[in-house]
C-alpha cells in the first residue's frame, strides 16, 4: 500500500493543483498532528524529568543526602496514614472526590437511573457497533436477516445517540440545572416519566429496525414516527421541567450552562418535529430536510447540551471560575447562527440547489468562531491548573474532550470545502469524523461529567486503576479506529478520482477495516470497564470514612454548633 | 445584561433565531423543490412488484452502503451518463401512513452507486446469485448475503426461478429457488435507470475533469494523457460475470478463456455481442448477456482495450486488434 500512497500523493488532483496544497488537506494534517505533538511534548518533558531523577541530577533536594541526619521525628514517622492496601503503588495516586453537601436522595436516585440506563445502551449500542466492524472483515459471520448489516447499522447509531448520549446528558442535566439554579428540581415525577418514554423509544426502535421496519433510510431518523414521538415526548417533559426549575431560580442570573442545555432541548424538539412532519418531504424536499436534521441533531442537540454540562463541570472540577463568561455568550449565539445553516454540506455536488450548498460551506467555515471561542475558554480555564490534570481522574477526560472539540469540529470545516469533499465524501473518512466527534468529544465529556458527579451522589468512588484503564483503552482504541479510516478513506477517494475499478477501492480498504475492528474492540472493552466503575460507584463497597469513625458523632455535633453560630 | 437574565426573552430569542434560519435553509428550499420539479418524461411510477422491492430495499437498510445520486463531478461518470437533477427524484412521495418519503440518495458509498444499475447490470440471474451470496460472483465483496430471500426445493415447479449457485456457496439440500421477495427486489433494482433529459433542458456538466492533454503539473509522468488500462476496464464492466480468471461461472456465465468467439481472428462477432448483447446460449443455462457496451456508452478506444485484454489474458493469445478496425466495425453495426 505505501507505494500506491506515494503514487497517489505524487500525482496532481484533477483541478490541476497539488494535493498537498489543498487548504482542506493542510488543515486536516495540522489537526491530526496537534494532539500528537501535544503528546510528544508531554512525553518529552516527563521523560526528561525521569532521566534527571535517574542520574541524580535532579537538583537541590539531593544536596543534603550525604549528611548523617536522622529525619524521623520523635515518636515515629509523621505520615503513617498512607493507604498501602487500597492502591497499586506503581500507579500515580489521584485525588479523591471532594465531599460535597448532600444532594436530595430522590434527585440522586433519578440521576443514577438515567446514567445506569444510559450505560446499558452504551454497552448494547457499541456491542452492535463492534459486531458491524467485524462484518467488514468477515461478511459471512452470520446470515440472519435480523442481524444483517443494513438493519444493524441504524440500531447501533440510534442506540448510542438516543440511548447512551441522550439519556446520560438529560440525567446529568437534571442535576446541573437544579444546582446552578439553587433550587430543587421542579418535578421529580416528570423526570421519571421522561426517562421511561425515552428508553421505551430506544427499546422499541431497536427491535423494529431489526425487524425491518424503518422510516425510509435517512440517517438518525430511522425510527418510525410513533416511536420517535415517544422520544420527543420524553424530551418535551424534560424541557418543561428544566424551564420550570429555572423559573424558580434564586438570583437573577441564569448560569450559562442552563442556556446551552435548555436551548438544546428546545432545538431538538423543533428539528424532530420538522423532520417528521410530512408536508415538505416529497422528492428532494426529503433530502434537504434530511441534511438539516442529521446535522442539527449532532450540533444543536448533543454538542449544545454537552457544552452546557462542560460549562458547569469543568470549572467545578478545576475549582476555578470559567475563564470568560462573554466568550461563552459569543459562542452561544454564533453557534446558532452558523450551525443552523450547514446541514446541506452532506450533499455537496448533489442535485440540491448549488446556492444552498454554498451557504452550507460558508456556514461550516463560520463554525470556526464558536469552536475557537469555546476551546479558548475551556483551555484558559485550565490555565494555571494544568498540574491538576495529573492528579485527577476526571480532568484527563475533559482535556481529551476539549482537544477533540477543536480538532473534530475544525475537521468538519475542512471536509466541507468542495475540493476536499471531492476526495472524502462517500468514503470512510466521514465515519472517522463522526467517531472523532460523537465519541472523542461527546462521549469523553460525558464520562468526565459522570465520574465527576456520581461519587458526589453516592459517596463511593471508582477504583482509580480501572478509571485509568478505561481512559487509555478508549483513547488508544479511538485513535486506532479513526486514523486508519482517514488514511484508507483518502486513498479510496483518490482511487475513484483516478477512475480505478470500484472493486479495487474495496480491496484497498481491507487492512484499514481490520485496524478499525481492532480499535473498535479496544473501545468496546473499555466500556465494560466503565460499566464496572459505575457499579463500584453505585453499589460497590463503601470506603471507610468519617461517618463510620467513632468520633463522627462529635464532629457532626461540632458542625451543628458552627452552623448555629454562623447564623 | 437584562436580556440574558430573563429566561422568557433569552430562550424566546434563541428559538426565534433558530426557527428563522431553519425556515430559510430547510423548509422554504424543501417546499420550493417539491413544488418546482415534475417527474421527467420517459419515467413511470413503479409497478407493484417494483414498489414491493423498494420496500425490501428500505427494510434491509441497503442505503447504508449504496447511494442513488450521480454528482456533478467527473469521478461519478461511471455511475450514469449525466449528473442527477432534482426532477429525477420527483416521483418519490410519502411511502405510507407510518413511513416517510424514501429518496434513498444516501451518504456513503461502501458499495457501488445504484442510480443507473438497471442499465449497468440488467441480468436477473446475476442479481439473484449476487443476492444469495455476493462472494459467489464478486470474490472480494463485503456485502451481506441475503439467503432468507431464497428457499431450498427438492423438486422446483415449472414457475420456480432456480438459481444455479456454485457448490462452495450452496446452503441446504435441493435446488435454490428465488422467493417472490427476491424477484421483487431485483425488479426494483432493474427499474433504476437514468433517462435522457428532454430536449431543451440544460444537462449539468461534470466538474473537475482530468486534464486531457499535456497541460498538467510537473511530476505527472504520463503527461496527463490517460492510458487506457484494458484490465481495469475489464474489472469494471465484465468481471462481475466473467470473473477475474476469465472462466465465468459454471451454469451462469460462460468462460472467455479459450472461447472461440474471443479468439476469432475476426473480432466482428465479439464486438457485436458487447454492443448488442447475446442470448444464443440460454438453452445451455447461461444468462442473457446485456448490451453492456451500448448501455455504458463505451468508446472505440475502451472497447479496443477491453477486447485486447480478453484476447491476451488467461492463456488466450489471439493477435491484438488495431483501433481502426474496431472503429470500422462499430460503424458497420
Amino acid at each position: 500500500m505505501p507505494t500506491s500512497l506515494c503514487l497517489f500523493l505524487a500525482q496532481a488532483t484533477p483541478g490541476g493543483t497539488q494535493l498537498w496544497g489543498e487548504p482542506g488537506v493542510i488543515i486536516t494534517l495540522v489537526l491530526v498532528l496537534l494532539p500528537l505533538l501535544l503528546a510528544g511534548w508531554l512525553a518529552a518533558t516527563k521523560g526528561r524529568g525521569a532521566v534527571a531523577r535517574l542520574f541524580g541530577r535532579g537538583g537541590d533536594c539531593e544536596s543534603g543526602t550525604d549528611l548523617d541526619v536522622d529525619h524521623t521525628p520523635p515518636g515515629g514517622p509523621l505520615i503513617g496514614n498512607i493507604d498501602q492496601a487500597g492502591t497499586v503503588r506503581y500507579l500515580p495516586s489521584k485525588k479523591r472526590a471532594v465531599q460535597r453537601p448532600k444532594v436530595n436522595p430522590e434527585l440522586s436516585r433519578l440521576v443514577l437511573w438515567y446514567l445506569g440506563t444510559a450505560t446499558f445502551w452504551l454497552l448494547f449500542g457499541t456491542s452492535v457497533g463492534e459486531y458491524l466492524g467485524i462484518k467488514f472483515v468477515a461478511p459471512d459471520v452470520d446470515q440472519v436477516s435480523w442481524l444483517s448489516f443494513g438493519r444493524l447499522r441504524p440500531v447501533h447509531t440510534n442506540a448510542v445517540f438516543w440511548g447512551w448520549a441522550s439519556l446520560a446528558m438529560v440525567g446529568l442535566g437534571y442535576y446541573v440545572t437544579a444546582t446552578v439554579s439553587n433550587t430543587p428540581l421542579a418535578s421529580l415525577r416528570r423526570g421519571w416519566w421522561s426517562l421511561i418514554l425515552m428508553k421505551a423509544a430506544v427499546a422499541l426502535g431497536s427491535v423494529s429496525l431489526m425487524a425491518g421496519i424503518n422510516n425510509g433510510g435517512g440517517e438518525y431518523r430511522e425510527y418510525i414516527w410513533p416511536i420517535m414521538a415517544l422520544f420527543a415526548g420524553g424530551i418535551g417533559l424534560a424541557l418543561s421541567n428544566f424551564i420550570a426549575t429555572i423559573a424558580r431560580r434564586r438570583g437573577d442570573e441564569i448560569y450559562i450552562s442552563n442556556w446551552y442545555m435548555v436551548a438544546a432541548l428546545i432545538f431538538v424538539v423543533v428539528i424532530t418535529t420538522i423532520a417528521y412532519v410530512p408536508v415538505w418531504q416529497n422528492g428532494l424536499g426529503e433530502t434537504i430536510i434530511q441534511g438539516y436534521y442529521m446535522h442539527q441533531g449532532v450540533g444543536m442537540w448533543f454538542m449544545m447540551f454537552l457544552l452546557g454540562l462542560t460549562y458547569y463541570f469543568l470549572p467545578q472540577q478545576l475549582n476555578t471560575p470559567i475563564f470568560s463568561y462573554s466568550l461563552g455568550i459569543l459562542a452561544f449565539w454564533t453557534q446558532i447562527i452558523f450551525y443552523t445553516v450547514i446541514g446541506t454540506h452532506h450533499f455537496v455536488f448533489s442535485s440540491i440547489p448549488w446556492s444552498l450548498q454554498t451557504v452550507a460551506i460558508v456556514g461550516s467555515v463560520g463554525m470556526i468562531i464558536p469552536v475557537a471561542a469555546g476551546t479558548t475558554n475551556f483551555l484558559l480555564t485550565f490555565r494555571g491548573a494544568f498540574h491538576k490534570v495529573a492528579s485527577s481522574y476526571t480532568l484527563p477526560f475533559f482535556l481529551v474532550g476539549v482537544v477533540f472539540y477543536f480538532t473534530g469540529s475544525f475537521q468538519g470545516t475542512a471536509e466541507a470545502f468542495r475540493s476536499t469533499n471531492l476526495i472524502w465524501h462517500f468514503t470512510d473518512f466521514t465515519v472517522a469524523h463522526s467517531h472523532i466527534t460523537m465519541y472523542g468529544i461527546i462521549t469523553f465529556l460525558l464520562w468526565a461529567c459522570i465520574y465527576a458527579v456520581v461519587p458526589r451522589l453516592t459517596g463511593r468512588e471508582p477504583p482509580h486503576a480501572t478509571v485509568g484503564a478505561h481512559f487509555w483503552m478508549a483513547l488508544v482504541g479511538l485513535l486506532f479506529y479513526v486514523i486508519p479510516l482517514m488514511i484508507g478513506g483518502t486513498l479510496r477517494g483518490l482511487s475513484w478520482i483516478y477512475g480505478k475499478p470500484f472493486m479495487d477501492s474495496v480491496v484497498l480498504m481491507a487492512p484499514y477495516w481490520l485496524w478499525r475492528a481492532i480499535g473498535g474492540t479496544l473501545m468496546w472493552l473499555s466500556h465494560w470497564i466503565f460499566a464496572y466503575n459505575i457499579y463500584r460507584m453505585v453499589a460497590g463497597p463503601k470506603p471507610i470514612g468519617l461517618d463510620d469513625a467513632p468520633v463522627a458523632g462529635d464532629i457532626i455535633a461540632k458542625e451543628a454548633l458552627y452552623d448555629e453560630a454562623a447564623r | 445584561m437584562k436580556l440574558h437574565d430573563n429566561h422568557r426573552t433569552l430562550f424566546g430569542l434563541a428559538t426565534a433565531l433558530f426557527v428563522t434560519l431553519t425556515l430559510l435553509v430547510a423548509i422554504i428550499p424543501a417546499l420550493n423543490n417539491q413544488r418546482n420539479n415534475a417527474p421527467l418524461p420517459g419515467t413511470r411510477q413503479l409497478t407493484s412488484d417494483e414498489f414491493a422491492g423498494k420496500q425490501l430495499f428500505i427494510a434491509n437498510g441497503c442505503v447504508a452502503c449504496h447511494t442513488q445520486q450521480v454528482r456533478k463531478v467527473a469521478m461519478d461518470k461511471g455511475w450514469g451518463p449525466r449528473p442527477s437533477i432534482a426532477a429525477d427524484y420527483a416521483r418519490n412521495g410519502r411511502t405510507d401512513l407510518w413511513r416517510n418519503t424514501a429518496t434513498l440518495m444516501g451518504t456513503g458509498r461502501t458499495g457501488p452507486d445504484l442510480t443507473n444499475v438497471g442499465n449497468r447490470q440488467p441480468s436477473i440471474e446475476w442479481h439473484l446469485l449476487h443476492l444469495y451470496n455476493p462472494r459467489a460472483v464478486v470474490a472480494d465483496s463485503v456485502m451481506p448475503a441475503y439467503p432468507w430471500l431464497f428457499e431450498n426445493k427438492r423438486l422446483p415447479g415449472a414457475n420456480d426461478k432456480v438459481v444455479s449457485v456454485p457448490d462452495a456457496f450452496t446452503r441446504g439440500d435441493g435446488e435454490i429457488v428465488a422467493t417472490p421477495e427476491a424477484l421483487q427486489l431485483v425488479a426494483y433494482l432493474q427499474s433504476l435507470k437514468q433517462v435522457a433529459l428532454p430536449d431543451g433542458t440544460p444537462t449539468p456538466e461534470f466538474l473537475y475533469q482530468r486534464p486531457a492533454t499535456g497541460d498538467s503539473t510537473p511530476g505527472d509522468d504520463a503527461g496527463g494523457l490517460i492510458k487506457l488500462d484494458g484490465g481495469a476496464l475489464y474489472t469494471t464492466y465484465c468481471q462481475s460475470c466473467h470473473q477475474a480468471n476469465g472462466e465465468g461461472l459454471k451454469g451462469a456465465f460462460p468462460p472467455l478463456k479459450g472461447s472461440p468467439i474471443v479468439l476469432d481472428g475476426n473480432p466482428a462477432r465479439l464486438i457485436d455481442i458487447i454492443m448488442k448483447g447475446y442470448d444464443a446460449r440460454v438453452s445451455e443455462g447461461y444468462a442473457i448477456m446485456p448490451p453492456i457496451g451500448t448501455m455504458s456508452g463505451l468508446t472505440a478506444e475502451e472497447i479496443q482495450a477491453i477486447i485486447n485484454h480478453e484476447r491476451s489474458s488467461w492463456g488466450n493469445d489471439a493477435p491484438a486488434v488495431p483501433l481502426d478496425e474496431v472503429k470500422k466495425l462499430l460503424q458497420t453495426d
